[in-house]
């Protein structure tokens, strides 16, 4: 289990002040220009070290994407910070914009000096009205004290953040989408190529970075990337925080190491779940996108991307959604269905068109109308979708379905022939 | 220039080239359905799906960049899997009504649903319904039918420059629409059912009256401006159903002008279809003998106290025929300046759009003067903004304020500032100096005045000043409205040194005793004082209400004939359908009036009419290309008026008698320039589909 010392988000919970003194006295903006007199290389070697891979959920090496941005640009470079926290299961963004917001704007400063940015934007989620308050109100304290603005908390380099509010669409959590947003227009992702890295915001070089992983830096680059790296198994270092809900008795947002096995996390920090270890039916381990596990996986898997990603889920932003026994399996994925269905931007015809198909069969086999047939359509549905998009969404909603149907087959089959013979017996 | 193998053949392109535009220069197809050659990439259909070596995931071709040692596939099981995949989910909410849909048979999902999709559906669920939206009188939508390509957005955005349109809602939910229901306040909106790929939006003037393979298709010219649009004439018996654009890079690309496009259902409207003559102050129904005998008689006694004014739709072979009957005759008040402009004649340089259309895409710096070419010639309006969108062309504008679609610095309005200009005085002179390739736009709002002449002659000069017109670069450009002009020009079918003033003039004063009207509605009858006045034309408008002999002749879809347009291109239009009753063809009937005349014309084939065409001017003998100008001294030294320049259509929809009569222009006026929308369109929007 971590270490309290061990935490880099000490005030997680809201038991202090998210202003700037409090945040002080927990050791944010604590000699700020020592860390930017690593210069740019330094930083972003140090990150490297570290270890740490993008908390947004894809897992991108975070060093190796801020080295991504050109050294020397004439146009302008951009942080933008993804806040736009969506993904069902999700909430440990919200934890920090409101309770360790300095954190954030801190990470905002090292990260834009590593990748020669001037600017941040924080894109946050426009449902986060209080979080976006607290942000803000930490934005005007650190201008205030001098730690944003022209020679930023003394180390002599310019910084200034944006807060920018979303206006409710799950899909600007996208990195090209969020930029779209971001430039006044419809949230739609962007081809690529161009990444964001060469042209982005207003076609200038851009990195979008997760809440998460700028708040993390700060520490990082204090205590030393390979502190960072000692935690959790080679490629899946560090500390990550862990957002606990569904069946537990405790759901709760927590630090710990990653690597950490499922069962540990869920039965130390959550209170194990509601009527016994045995009465646990699947786990959805990081994001309603990911692939759910049966039981039978739970009790061994850890916590991370790669062990996920052997049995074929993810750890994605590692909400891990814990569903007993009582759970009607089929209509939970036929409800992430239609969130992904009304989640589309409707840009791309596989996703426009798949995801309301597919989650119109979902419905029909949760009340058990449908053919056994149907079964192998729907998965060969999801794969005329998966891969056939501009961004992920299209590979999301096919993902939770492709995992019922991996581990939960014969229980919906079964349905479906119960409900043929009630209609034939009727 | 990466090279790389699609499908096996080795195949160096330009860097930038996507895969689709290499796989097209192998003649290998990629199916698409957003992709459009001349809008953006937005690479959402998906069609364009194939299998590059080393990538996971099939790429969309239409947005990935050729790269080295690239290996594409396009006919792989992992594309034509990701193409099914696309097709089928195109066509599980379309609603599949090709049996009643006007892009039926011309369809592009069609086509590819043919070659691409799955011979059966699996989709069971209900379908989405989707309510029709309201885009005016030219375009019909049924929105169930929309595969969301987002062509139509693009070309709104892009080539129209009106941000009519745009994607409402998403996921499946999302619908194209205006938001506000307004017509698409464009004169290019036609377009936009052409870019549709399928039956979403179509023509309604067209709507449910004609199928594709029904129709007789020629390609001719069109004739509603100068711009000389490559056009495709498809009828059905005798009736011109519609007028597509044909691909011609140089002059129309691969548009067309809504008026060029939808005013030919004025050719079955107030046609005169059998000669009249006057009886007892009535125009009254006479014989073609008759009524030739009586404007040929009429001719003879008068001789040279005759004139001949022709009009802005006429072939070049009729007029030359005209003007060798004038000549024979002994007149030399000719005139097809029927707007009244006064501008010199005798350097073809002078009233040629010199840099030509095309040229317009080198150019940097552009002077308008007098002129709105968005009314005035809209498919050079979409290439200046085509230039101002690729490389930030400048443009400057002298006369009323416009609305070019694009951003202008508004000079002033009168031609002062030409002066200014002239001198060097005015700031934008420098700007036309620094630049690279500068055009001076002179529309006729300029020479339709009193000082014309002066001012063409102020032009030259502030071309000559500014480096307008230099070794290897022409940018004097003379915008013309009739399609008739510079054939007119080119004929001679001038007066030197006079211009329709000097007719009225002579009518007034009784000096002339007949005249000629080719095709002449735009003038002022009222000024013909007691001539007698032989009107030759297709509609019974200005002309045929003053005439006291009406010669039936033929529109230019009923007939052959060469038109030269503003840059100086002759091109050929040829005969699509025929004219309505006694009809004839115009040069025809001048060569029949010829003989009752006493000097009959020594051409009775329209070869012989050609070859005395091209002995007339060079122009004629090079089809389809540019005859260009040499420079020289034009215009006549002169003080100039400061009073602003007046624009010459204040409605684009109705300019002669062909759109004057056309329902569909009506139509236009009505809920375009008006503004008020169809009386049942808010009613009128309704839900199509099987609804879900």
């Amino acid at each position: 289990m971590l270490k309290d010392q061990d935490r880099i988000f000490t005030n997680l919970f809201g038991f202090e002040s998210f202003g700037l003194q409090a945040a002080r006295a927990r050791g944010d903006w604590d000699n700020t220009a020592a860390i930017i007199a690593k210069g740019r290389d330094g930083i972003i070697e140090e990150m490297k070290q570290s270890g740490m891979r993008g908390r947004g959920g894809a897992g991108f090496p975070t060093g190796l994407k801020w080295s991504f941005m050109p050294k020397a640009s004439e146009k302008p470079c951009y942080l933008v910070v993804n806040a736009d926290e969506g993904e069902p299961g999700t909430c440990k963004d919200r934890d920090i914009l409101r309770h360790d917001p300095h954190k954030l704007l801190e990470g905002c400063l090292v990260a834009g000096f590593a990748m020669g940015a001037h600017a941040a934007y924080i894109y946050i989620r426009g449902e986060f009205y209080d979080e976006s308050s607290s942000v803000q109100k930490a934005i005007d304290e650190a201008y205030d004290a001098g730690l944003l603005g022209k020679n930023a908390a003394n180390s002599g380099w310019d910084f200034d953040v944006y807060l920018h509010r979303g206006a409710g669409a799950y899909l600007c959590g996208e990195e090209t989408a969020l930029i779209e947003s971001l430039e006044g227009k419809k949230g739609q992702p962007r081809n690529k190529p161009p990444f964001p890295a060469m042209a982005g915001l207003y076609a200038c070089p851009t990195t979008v970075n997760n809440v998460e992983t700028i708040a993390a830096a700060p520490t990082i680059l204090r205590r030393g990337g390979a502190w960072f790296a000692g935690f959790g198994r080679p490629k899946n270092q560090g500390t990550k925080l862990f957002c606990i809900s569904g069946h537990v008795n405790n759901p709760c947002n927590v630090e710990e190491e990653m690597g950490i096995p499922l069962k540990e996390l869920i039965e130390r920090h959550a209170g194990g779940v509601r009527g016994g270890w045995d009465n646990l039916l699947a786990v959805i381990p990081g994001g309603s996108s990911c692939p759910m596990i049966p039981r039978e996986v739970c009790d061994t898997v850890l916590m991370d991307f790669d062990a996920l990603r052997e049995v074929r889920s993810g750890l994605g932003t590692a909400a891990v959604i814990v569903m007993d026994k009582s759970t009607d399996l089929v209509k939970a994925i036929a409800r992430l269905a239609k969130f992904y269905m009304h989640e589309s931007c409707g840009q791309c015809t596989p996703c426009r068109e798949g995801t309301g198909w597919m989650w119109r069969v979902m419905e029909r086999m949760a009340r058990g109308n449908a053919k056994i047939e149907e079964i192998d359509m729907l998965l060969d549905v999801t794969k005329e979708i998966e891969g056939h998009t501009i961004c992920a969404h299209g590979d999301a909603s096919t993902w939770p379905i492709q995992g019922l149907f991996r581990h939960f087959r014969p229980m919906v089959e079964q349905r479906l022939r119960d409900y043929s013979a009630l209609t034939k017996a009727a | 220039m990466p090279k790389l193998k699609i499908d096996n053949v080795e195949i160096e392109v330009e860097a930038g080239t996507s895969i689709l535009q290499a796989a097209e220069q192998l003649g290998v197809e990629v199916p698409r359905f957003c992709y459009h050659e001349r809008l953006s990439v937005p690479a959402n259909c998906r069609m364009c799906l194939v299998e590059l070596k080393g990538s996971p995931k099939p790429v969309a071709s239409c947005a990935m960049p050729c790269g080295d040692n690239m290996e594409v596939f396009t006919d792989s099981d992992l594309t034509r899997k990701a193409r099914k995949g696309v097709m089928e989910m195109l066509l599980i909410n379309h609603p599949l009504d090709c049996p009643i849909c006007d892009q039926g048979g011309e369809c592009d999902l069609q086509d590819q649903a043919l070659g691409y999709g799955f011979d059966r559906g699996r989709f069971a669920e209900n379908k989405r319904a989707v309510e029709d939206k309201y885009m005016g009188p030219l375009i019909k939508t049924i929105m169930t039918r929309c595969i969301h390509c987002t062509r139509c957005i693009r070309f709104c955005d892009e080539i129209a420059g009106v941000s009519a349109l745009g994607a409402m809602g998403r996921s499946e939910h999302m619908e194209i629409g205006t938001y506000i229901e307004a017509a698409i306040g464009s004169e290019l909106s036609g377009n936009l059912a052409d870019v549709c790929p399928v039956g979403a939006l179509t023509h309604k003037p067209y709507a449910f009256t004609a199928r594709p393979w029904e129709l007789r298709k020629t390609d001719s010219i069109d004739v509603m401006d100068a711009v000389g649009s490559n056009i495709r004439v498809d009828a059905r018996g005798a009736e011109v159903m519609r007028v597509l654009p044909r691909l011609n890079e140089d002059v129309n690309e691969e548009w067309l002008a809504d008026k060029s496009r939808w005013a030919v259902d004025g050719l079955t409207k107030r046609r005169l279809d059998r000669p009249f003559a006057k009886k007892d102050g009535k125009l009254q129904p006479v014989s073609w003998n008759d009524a030739v005998a009586l404007a040929g008689a009429k001719l003879k006694s008068a001789g040279a106290k005759s004139a001949a004014i022709v009009g802005d739709l006429v072939d070049a072979e009729s007029m030359l025929a005209l003007k060798d009957l004038m000549a024979a005759l002994g007149s030399t008040k000719i005139e097809s300046r029927q707007d009244g402009a006064k501008f010199d004649t005798t350097q073809r340089a002078g009233w040629l759009f010199n840099p030509t259309i095309a040229g317009l895409e080198q150019a940097d710096v552009v002077l308008i003067v007098g002129s709105n070419p968005r009314w005035e010639a809209p498919l050079i309006d979409a290439r200046l903004r085509k230039r101002q969108r690729n490389a930030g062309l400048k443009v400057g504008v002298i006369g009323p304020k416009p609305d070019l679609t694009y951003p202008i610095e508004h000079l002033g309005t009168g031609a002062d500032v030409l002066q200014q200009i002239a001198d060097g005085s005015h700031p934008f002179a420098q700007t036309l100096k620094n630049a690279k390739n500068p055009v001076l736009l002179l529309g006729s709002g300029a020479t339709e005045r009193a000082d014309g002449l002066a001012i063409h002659a102020l032009a030259r000069k502030a071309a000559e000043a500014n480096g307008i017109v230099r070794d290897g670069w022409n940018g004097f450009a003379f915008l013309h409205r009739a399609a008739s002009r510079v054939a007119a020009l080119e004929l001679g079918f001038v007066q030197q040194g006079g211009d329709l003033e000097t007719i009225y003039r002579g009518c007034e004063a009784g000096e002339i005793e007949v005249v000629y009207l080719l095709g002449a509605d735009e003038i002022d009858t009222n000024r013909l004082g007691r001539a007698f006045v032989i009107y030759q034309g297709h509609h019974g408008d200005v002309g045929a209400h003053r005439a006291d002999v009406i010669l039936p002749g033929v529109a230019w879809t009923e007939k052959h004939g060469t038109y030269v347009n503003t840059e100086g291109r002759a091109q050929l239009a040829r005969q699509a359908s025929f004219g309505p009753g006694e009809a004839r063809e115009d040069w025809k009937i001048i060569r029949a009036v010829s003989e009752p005349a006493g000097h009959k014309l020594p051409y009775d084939t329209l070869g012989a009419v050609r070859k005395k065409l091209a002995a007339a001017a060079p122009v004629f003998a090079n089809v389809d290309r540019v005859t260009p100008a040499t420079w020289a001294s034009f215009g006549r030294d002169g003080a100039v008026s400061a009073t602003p320049f007046v624009l010459p259509i204040d409605n684009y929809y109705m300019t002669d008698p062909v759109s004057r009569a056309s329902p569909t222009m009506a139509a236009c006026v009505r809920e375009i320039i008006e503004g008020n929308t169809a009386p049942n369109s808010a009613s009128g929007a309704k839900k199509t589909g099987t609804h879900g």
